[in-house]
């Protein structure tokens, strides 16, 4: 029971990190960027070429997938997403499903078409357990891993966002931009630098990730679903809001496929169908927001 | 659909005519293989294998000049089925070959019947292929065969109870039904039936449900390439230290990534019909010549690839070059020392009959291959024996 309590945590916290910058681009930004998921790809296979021809280490290699994709991101942003942002949703739609196309395309072409494996260092191959009977808690050490950072993660990005200057300019700007610019915050630049860190999140969690979800090329299409649910289903207004979602998503897929495996997979749209009929907005959208 | 007949009509008419009056020098044979996509590794194999095949024997057989064309269908039957209505329309082909997965082969068979092309499946694995259509041959393996192979060696080893553990498509309920009822028939108990999707992002819940089911071996069978990502999670969840033997069919340790798989592969007890390690000089010399050829190991779909070729060369030696019945007479009935071991085209069932070995993951001179200490010998599909 907790065993599998902690499993479906630890794929939610996946889930979390991995949909984190779809939930900024599109709720702060206003922005449905589908090509998401080939930032969390992008990640993935820095990790995987880093450490496997390069020899890096797993910790070095992390970050190292967190700024390559930030810098990819904001290098895009620059130049193809900028002038994306007033145009109409269906537009920004079909550019970034263009995009998502083109590097999965390019990656095919690269890196080859088969799954990648990775090693994960000794220290994170362990196993903890605890208790007895139906109240046994096993605890995979890199499930685990992955729990902490993301709760480190989610709770900066709470102060961040909430404490600090740049997050009220940025919600500032957000809210009004026009405005906002008047008042001398610098949009572009605050936009710039969110949706670099967008990217560099994603990045984060496909390289965290390709350890429990594998890394092919099709990387992107298989969890836009996922991403997007949780965007849908959390609302994207708050950094609570995805993360409750992608908590609930994972426990309910991982509790799913355990006692209902019929049912398997399809556990997570029927949950979703009843979130949003219940709540349309998303669990912790504002009253009334856009 | 009345159009679709219409073009396979012409097709026929057009070869027939085409065998009548082009006795031409060259023979072509139209190969359709997943060159890219989620089996890419698949295409890249036989595709290598055929070259091989071609670099070792010459561009002649039964007095002409062999002309392969090889295409990409993406895996998607719909282009594999479009593939081979051109091949056989507009080139002329004597005969069809490769096909990665059962729903591309299975797309196909109608088009074979029609134009009574033989078909040569390389690499697709579900038994009912060769029901398919009476000019299907095969010569890659078949799901059944692994299946009941390591359902009678873990009867013979103390496995009392299993779980079976499969991807949820065709060849995985093959896998599923053939080995628990080989399993329950021996006197053994199926604990548990667990299917995964295909696309399983996560095998922790089905992982903890085997570990709670406690059963002595846990039966696996996944497409290759998720092999690599089940076992490391399955020894991260501690269910071999729990006592559970992990025995899967072949493709769960395909050589192409066994390599790569890690210390977490040594010891899984699997079945197949080929290993790179498989013992003697014929595959030897098979596997110094692809490898000096190419940069990976051979797998079973090279093996699949390469005795698919030697059929059909041998086919036309036999028919003289001739297509259609004469060329499928020439396929029946073939008996061989392929690199595999001995291998019979069954001439009633068009299907491979073969040796599938037990084998297991060792480290030897620092590198993971599949060793056999096990045979069933001349192994007929179980999937046709009713």
């Amino acid at each position: 029971m907790l065993t599998l309590l902690f499993d479906g945590i630890a794929y939610g916290m996946l889930l979390f990190v991995l949909s984190l910058g779809l939930a900024v681009t599109m709720g702060l930004m206003n922005f449905i960027n589908l090509a998401h998921g080939a930032f969390a790809m992008a990640g993935g296979y820095v990790l995987v070429v880093l450490m496997q021809r390069a020899g890096w280490p797993f910790l070095a290699c992390l970050p190292a997938a967190f700024i390559v994709c930030a810098l990819i991101g904001a290098l895009l942003e620059r130049t193809l997403y900028r002038p994306m942002y007033g145009k109409p949703h269906l537009d920004q739609v079909l550019f970034s499903i263009g995009l998502t196309f083109m590097a999965v395309a390019a990656v095919d072409y690269v890196m080859g078409s088969s799954q990648v494996n990775v090693q994960t260092p000794e220290w994170l191959r362990g196993r903890f357990e605890f208790g007895s009977g139906a109240l046994t808690l096993g605890m995979g050490a890199y499930r685990l891993f992955i729990v902490a950072i993301c709760v480190a993660l989610a709770l900066g990005l709470q102060a961040i966002l909430s404490g600090t200057r740049f997050g009220s300019r940025l919600r500032a700007a957000v809210d009004d931009p026009r405005v906002a610019a008047g008042l001398g915050i610098p949009v572009n630049r605050v936009f710039l630098l969110t949706f670099a860190f967008g990217s560099g999140l994603a990045g984060l969690g496909g390289a965290l990730g390709v350890d429990i979800l594998g890394l092919d090329p099709s990387f992107p299409f298989k969890f836009m679903v996922y991403f997007l649910i949780v965007c849908a289903v959390g609302g994207t207004s708050s950094i609570t809001g995805p993360l409750v979602a992608a908590l609930v998503l994972g426990i309910a897929d991982v509790f799913g496929k355990y006692y209902v495996p019929k049912l398997g997979g399809f556990i997570v749209y029927v949950l979703m169908i009843a979130i949003l009929l219940w709540r349309p907005q998303g669990l912790f959208s504002r009253e009334g927001g856009k | 659909m009345i159009r679709r007949r219409n073009i396979v009509a012409l097709s026929a008419v057009a070869l027939a005519t085409g065998a009548a009056f082009a006795q031409s020098d060259t023979v072509k044979i139209g190969v359709i293989l997943p060159l890219t996509g989620q089996q890419a590794s698949t295409g890249r194999q036989i595709d290598a294998a055929i070259k091989l095949w071609v670099a070792q024997n010459g561009k002649k057989a039964g007095g002409k000049t062999v002309e392969v064309i090889v295409k990409d269908d993406g895996s998607i039957p719909d282009a594999t089925r479009r593939l081979a209505q051109e091949l056989v329309v507009n080139d002329k082909v004597v005969a069809l070959a490769g096909f990665g997965i059962t729903p591309s082969a299975m797309a196909v068979a109608p088009i074979a019947t029609q134009s009574k092309t033989p078909m040569v499946v390389m690499a697709a694995a579900t038994s009912a292929i060769t029901e398919a259509s009476p000019y299907v041959v095969r010569t890659s393996f078949t799901l059944p065969q692994a299946a009941v192979a390591l359902a009678e060696w873990s009867n013979k080893n103390n496995i009392k109870k299993v779980v079976s553990l499969v991807a949820d498509y065709g060849p995985g309920f093959d896998a599923e039904k053939y080995f628990t009822d080989r399993v329950t028939l021996n006197g053994g108990q199926v604990l548990d039936k667990l299917r995964t999707p295909l696309r399983a992002p996560d095998f922790a819940p089905v992982l903890q449900k085997v570990r709670d089911a406690k059963p002595d071996a846990l039966f696996v069978f996944l497409p290759s390439g998720q092999g690599a990502a089940f076992m490391k999670q399955f020894a991260e969840r501690g269910l071999d230290k729990a006592g559970i033997r992990l025995i899967a069919t072949g493709d769960v340790t395909d050589d192409d990534q066994l390599n790569d798989m890690g210390d977490v592969a040594l010891g899984v007890v699997n079945s197949h019909h080929y290993s790179a390690a498989h013992p003697g000089p014929v595959n030897k010399k098979f596997v110094d010549a692809f490898q000096a050829a190419n940069k990976f190991r051979p797998n079973f779909m090279a093996m699949g690839g390469y005795d698919g070729m030697r059929v059909i060369y041998k086919a036309l030696d036999a028919s003289k070059g001739a297509g259609g019945d004469a060329l499928l007479a020439g396929m029946k009935g073939q008996i061989f020392e392929s690199p595999r071991g001995p291998v019979y085209i069954d001439a009633q069932t068009r299907d491979i009959v073969h040796d599938m070995y037990i084998r297991k993951v060792e480290r030897k001179d620092g590198q993971l291959w599949n060793i056999e200490f096990d045979a069933v010998k001349a192994m007929k599909d179980p999937g046709k024996a009713k």
